[in-house]
């Protein structure tokens, strides 16, 4: 009896969510993986159990292939350019700018508006018409002589120009997580540095980055997470449109257009596992330092 | 103990929340649709027309079907998005959650054919026969909605997809004599706009483009090898097929930088910045409605329209169609509803004001002018064909397939790959 008082109220506060979770996560993520192997690729056919069968045959598809490219350009610079851009802030914030409170409001801004309002202004702004047609950041660069670019809708980078409204989103916020880990660094740390002799670049290269390591991991998984799962942006900004195309976009054609449910289990399965390589290391790592504290 | 107390509450707190947002949920859908203050019966219509011009249309149906049926409310279920993306993927999960409206908008044809195959539709041909409308619509245009002798859904309108738009100053000033007729022309017309530098053909998103490809195949292969592509065992591996495609792609070469959606396009023409642009007939209600619903050009000097290059004579149609789903709360307002759409007093109404012209052929001539006159004239005279693009032909997941097909190929322009794309897309699909 007075075992169970001391584990039973905390088992009770959270059974409601382990019963949500379990469900609402867990159990729809199984249905999905299950749908993803059968053959049920309309909605009136009941669905046989064809194992993996439909994560290969995608790889037969053209349009696969392109997504999950488009996935990768996305990814890789919108990680880079969020991480590498809001560190940059971060770093400047952090050497004392004059009114900075007001700063640090303006570069965290954007997140509160949601994927599809920044990808409606965006669209406007990266609109692909030069010269005389030319508005938006076109229209900027045609008047200080700059080169106009086809955004969005190049061929070869258009993915990249994709990720630009996605930067100017969540760069504020990965400034303010490295702005916390700057904080972090106790003063005591950089003092014994200079006093040793290291320069200002020495103290930030030797002492501050290795601290900030784990901020930068988690800014990473949630930067990446977001990335491989991008489906509001795109659309906001182009459609369903196989220039843009993007494996959450082609998930969705896939369900409500070509009515296969099963391929668009497939596709959404292949978004979990991609967004689970980027995961699981981190809470293994997690869990490790949990313990090893 | 205390402790205790407050956990056990906190959880019974949090479980009874869950109930109740669940209980709310439920009533909420139950209540929504059919119940109603005055002893009335709501009849849910559930359709994409939020538009200027469409939502004008469907409110003076609307109003008919109040007069006529002083028992039933009418309520509007529209979801704003053009050619109903949306609302298509908000019916589905309707559908299957089991709680359909009572009737709703689908393209006539082949579109259907999923719902069909589902079971989601009733046969309508009993509503057909009473209302004698195998008489007052185009047996051509019966046959190409029926589905093994049964008839799913009501045709309120008739859109043309094959219309060639285009600015008669530009025409002149690049030496253009008129319209072109054939595919030849069409693209001697271009080359001579592009001496010129201005836009020869201007396109949208990537839908437009499979627009304008449906134009090109009828351009290119005629009525007849046209439909035949549709049937079953159709080949879409022939040589015809391989140079109506290779049309497609040396017309494509003259494409400008693609707009955001069909309206810049068509604006391009507008503002004398395009020589042409290939796009349905609901361009002209944009292109001559004055500003904030459209453009306020003048036709014939502003813009000016023909057939689809290698097209004239026949129609390229495509229809909006009210259905009656199985399982209907009021059904017997879906047939109410559905008597209103099908009679000359509820599509003489609807069809002024959305732009298009009535499925019916005894419609009133007189309140069709301008573009809606040549075009009511066309429609009693000429062949028919179904749209691709907008619903006729091919049923939802063949047109996905196409429409990856075609902006596949807007990347690598690869004739070959994309026909055998299209072959494959016909294989896959065709029933």
């Amino acid at each position: 009896m007075r075992r169970a008082r001391t584990w039973l109220p905390g088992l009770l506060l959270v059974t409601p969510s382990i019963i949500l979770i379990g469900v609402f996560v867990y159990g729809m993520l199984g249905w999905n993986f299950r749908l993803a192997m059968t053959d049920k690729h309309d909605e009136v056919s009941e669905g046989e159990f064809v194992g993996l069968q439909n994560f290969i045959d995608i790889w037969d598809q053209a349009r696969w292939h392109l997504s999950v490219r488009h996935a990768i350009v996305f990814t890789v610079v919108f990680v880079l350019g969020a991480l590498v851009l809001g560190w940059l802030l971060a770093f400047l914030m952090e050497k004392g700018i004059r009114g900075e409170g007001t700063f640090r409001a303006i570069y965290l801004f954007p997140m509160a508006i949601s994927f599809v309002a920044t990808g409606i202004v965006w669209r406007w702004l990266m609109n692909s018409g030069t010269d005389e047609r030319a508005v938006g950041l076109n229209r900027l660069f045609d008047a200080i002589g700059l080169p106009q670019w086809q955004w969005f809708r190049d061929p070869d980078w258009g993915m990249a120009a994709m990720a630009l409204p996605a930067i100017w989103q969540m760069s504020g916020y990965v400034m303010a997580l490295f702005l916390a880990g700057f904080r972090g660094v106790p003063e005591e740390l950089r003092e014994a540095a200079r006093v040793d002799g290291c320069n200002e670049w020495g103290v930030y290269r030797h002492v501050v980055l290795p601290l900030l390591r784990p901020v930068t991991l988690s800014a990473l998984i949630i930067l990446g997470h977001i990335s491989l799962k991008v489906f509001d942006l795109i659309v906001a900004v182009s459609g369903k449109q196989i220039i843009t195309d993007v494996p959450a976009v082609f998930m969705w054609v896939a369900v409500f257009d070509s009515h296969d449910p099963a391929k668009g289990a497939t596709i959404a399965s292949y978004i979990v596992l991609s967004v689970a390589i980027f995961v699981i290391p981190y809470l293994i790592w997690s869990v490790r330092k949990e313990r090893r504290q | 103990m205390r402790r205790w107390l407050v956990a056990a509450s906190i959880t019974m707190v949090s479980v009874l929340g869950l109930t109740a947002c669940g209980g709310g949920g439920g009533e909420q859908t139950a209540q929504s649709p059919s119940a109603d203050s005055g002893g009335k019966q709501q009849v849910e219509v559930f359709s994409w027309w939020t538009g200027p011009g469409e939502a004008d249309g469907l409110a003076a149906m609307r109003k008919i079907f109040e007069d006529k049926n002083p028992t039933y409310t009418f309520f509007d279920a529209a979801v704003a998005g053009g050619s109903g993306d949306k609302a298509k993927a908000l019916l589905q999960s309707k559908l299957q959650a089991g709680t359909p409206p009572d009737t709703f908008q689908g393209h006539a044809g082949a579109e259907l054919q999923g719902y069909i195959k589902a079971g989601n539709l009733e046969d309508l041909t009993s509503l057909y026969d009473e209302l004698k409308l195998k008489e007052v619509f185009p047996a051509q245009l019966v046959e190409q909605i029926s589905v093994e002798g049964k008839i799913y859904s009501v045709p309120v309108n008739i859109h043309r997809s094959n219309v060639l738009w285009f600015n008669p100053a530009v025409l002149k000033e690049a030496g253009v004599a008129g319209a072109p007729k054939t595919i030849e022309e069409f693209v001697a017309a271009l080359e001579k706009v592009k001496a010129k530098g201005k836009v020869p053909l201007s396109i949208g998103s990537e839908w437009t483009v499979t627009h304008l490809l449906e134009s090109v195949l009828l351009g290119s292969l005629g009525t007849d090898a046209y439909n035949a592509l549709f049937k079953p065992g159709a080949d879409w591996n022939s040589p015809q097929v391989t140079t109506a495609l290779q049309n497609f792609a040396k017309i494509m070469e003259y494409a400008g930088d693609p707009q955001d959606d069909w309206q810049p396009a068509a604006k391009q023409v507008a503002d004398g910045e395009a020589a042409f642009n290939i796009m349905g007939d609901w361009a002209y209600g944009y292109f001559h409605n004055p500003p904030e619903g459209g453009l306020g050009k003048k036709s014939k000097t502003d813009f000016d329209w023909a057939p689809a290059p290698g097209t004239e004579g026949t129609y390229l149609w495509l229809s909006d169609s009210f259905t009656l789903p199985k399982g209907a709360k009021n059904r017997d307002g879906a047939l109410a509803w559905l008597k209103v759409a099908a009679s000359k007093e509820g599509q003489d109404a609807f069809n002024p004001k959305k732009g298009s012209i009535p499925a019916r052929k005894d419609a009133d001539q007189s309140l069709y002018t301008d573009y809606l006159a040549d075009a009511l004239k066309d429609w009693s005279s000429n062949k028919l064909a179904g749209s691709i693009q907008h619903g006729v032909a091919v049923n939802q997941p063949w047109l996905a397939a196409i429409n990856e097909q075609v902006g596949l190929f807007l990347g690598t322009k690869d004739v070959k790959a994309l026909q055998q794309g299209l072959a494959d897309a016909a294989t896959a699909n065709a029933q």
